[in-house]
């Protein structure tokens, strides 16, 4: 009987838990921004959270590209056909991989600094301070914070697949030999703008709204300890990247399967 | 690090990602700025399309000249009616050209193939061409092979 207990308390926590975040998220967007103290805000955190996250975005790119060079050369040699590698890594890159791969290099980079972050202003009751004085904290930090992974994410996306593509182009045409002109050709051929780019933005996107949603709400919502900060924050990467992959495969079926 | 340092960093780290989406529109998809509106529509009609798709190639000497637009069946006539967008600067294809379905490779995708024809006249946006060769069937050649007909 107490087991049927604790999974009924524990079913009660997480329903609580979404509603809770959904209040959360409800509180931090119907906040009115002020353009003129909201602005600096945002930017200073869109350099935390989009700039600082631009040298493992680059580099994972660069090496994701050219592996997947690699391993499609070897593959597609055996046909004879390795000039449709260039298509292959594009939209390899373009639909999942690119904001796939960077949404969880962005819960582990980003995500878990923001949860940190909060968790520990809420730890050392700078938040409940903030509301003596008369100031949101919902507006002062955590907004800004939702909106930068919101915008930063889609342009790290982006960077990622291009860097990816050069990669691919790096180890694909320079190394192994594949004729450039068939390298891009076949790629402008078999890649649309609309169905595959922005696709792919959209998705990333999405991913940017869900990862900076957890990462704010599990810092606000953490136990303001050292243990709750440090229980919060793996929650963050943990439940961002499962909400990625989850969420990738049902956009993948909208986006992409014929139904 | 003074604000005015950190706005200009974030200011480049959006230009990045503009430039990024630029060359994701133009050097990997390649999305001319030159769009649809220059380009002028023909139709043929096949007995069997076979695998043309919207967004495959149309060719002419093995250049591309043009993308299919749609594929879509003549209910009457029970045959398939493909849309082909020409590029503007391609406004001399004879009358009497024939529109082939031709396989790049042997497996390779279906692409619409313009056999040019002798005829002075040439074929005006709308007009339908008189002459088309439906796609080569594998299975239907083999199996007319091994029947010997």
């Amino acid at each position: 009987m107490d087991k049927i207990a604790a999974l009924g308390r524990q079913g009660l926590a997480v329903i609580a838990s979404f509603g809770r975040s959904g209040r959360f998220l409800f509180g931090v967007l119907s906040g009115v921004p002020r353009p003129i103290t909201g602005f600096p805000l945002l930017v200073q955190q869109l350099y935390f959270v989009g700039v600082l996250s631009l040298a493992i975005v680059v580099v994972s790119g660069l090496f994701i590209g050219m592996v997947l060079a690699l391993q499609g050369y070897t593959i597609l040699s055996d046909f004879g056909s390795e000039s449709a590698i260039g298509q292959m890594i594009a939209l390899t890159l373009v639909r999942e991989l690119g904001p796939v791969v960077t949404a969880l290099l962005f819960a582990g980079r980003a995500g878990s600094a923001l949860t940190a972050e909060i968790g520990l202003m809420k730890a050392t009751e700078q938040l409940s301070s903030m509301e003596m004085m008369g100031v949101d904290p919902l507006r002062r930090v955590v907004a800004p914070r939702l909106w930068a992974g919101f915008i930063a994410m889609p342009v790290l996306a982006v960077i990622f697949t291009v860097v990816g593509i050069w990669g691919g182009m790096l180890v694909g045409v320079e190394w192994l030999g594949v004729f450039d002109g068939a390298y891009w050709g076949n790629m402008q051929s078999s890649v649309d703008f609309v169905d595959d780019v922005l696709n792919g933005l959209l998705k990333s996107v999405v991913f940017g709204f869900v990862c900076a949603w957890i990462a704010v709400y599990q810092g606000y919502d953490c136990i303001p300890t050292s243990a709750g900060i440090s229980s919060a924050t793996t929650k963050t990467v943990v439940y961002s990247s499962l909400a990625v992959l989850g969420l990738d495969f049902v956009l993948t079926a909208v986006m992409f399967g014929d139904f | 690090m003074g604000n005015r340092r950190i706005e200009v960093i974030v200011g480049l780290f959006m230009i990045a990602g503009l430039a990024a989406i630029l060359f994701l529109a133009l050097q990997v998809s390649g999305l001319s700025p030159k769009s649809a509106s220059d380009r002028y529509t023909l139709y043929a009609n096949f007995n069997d399309a076979g695998g043309l798709a919207p967004r495959g190639r149309v060719s002419m000497a093995g250049v591309t000249i043009g993308t299919i637009e749609s594929v879509t069946l003549n209910k009457e006539t029970f045959q398939a009616r493909v849309a082909l967008a020409i590029e503007s600067d391609v406004d001399n294809i004879p009358t009497d050209s024939a529109a082939v379905i031709r396989t790049s490779g042997l497996l390779g995708d279906q692409y619409v193939d313009i056999s040019v024809g002798g005829d002075m006249e040439s074929l005006k946006p709308g007009d339908t061409f008189y002459s088309t060769q439906s796609a080569m069937n594998l299975e239907r050649l083999i199996s007319n092979f091994a029947s010997g007909r």
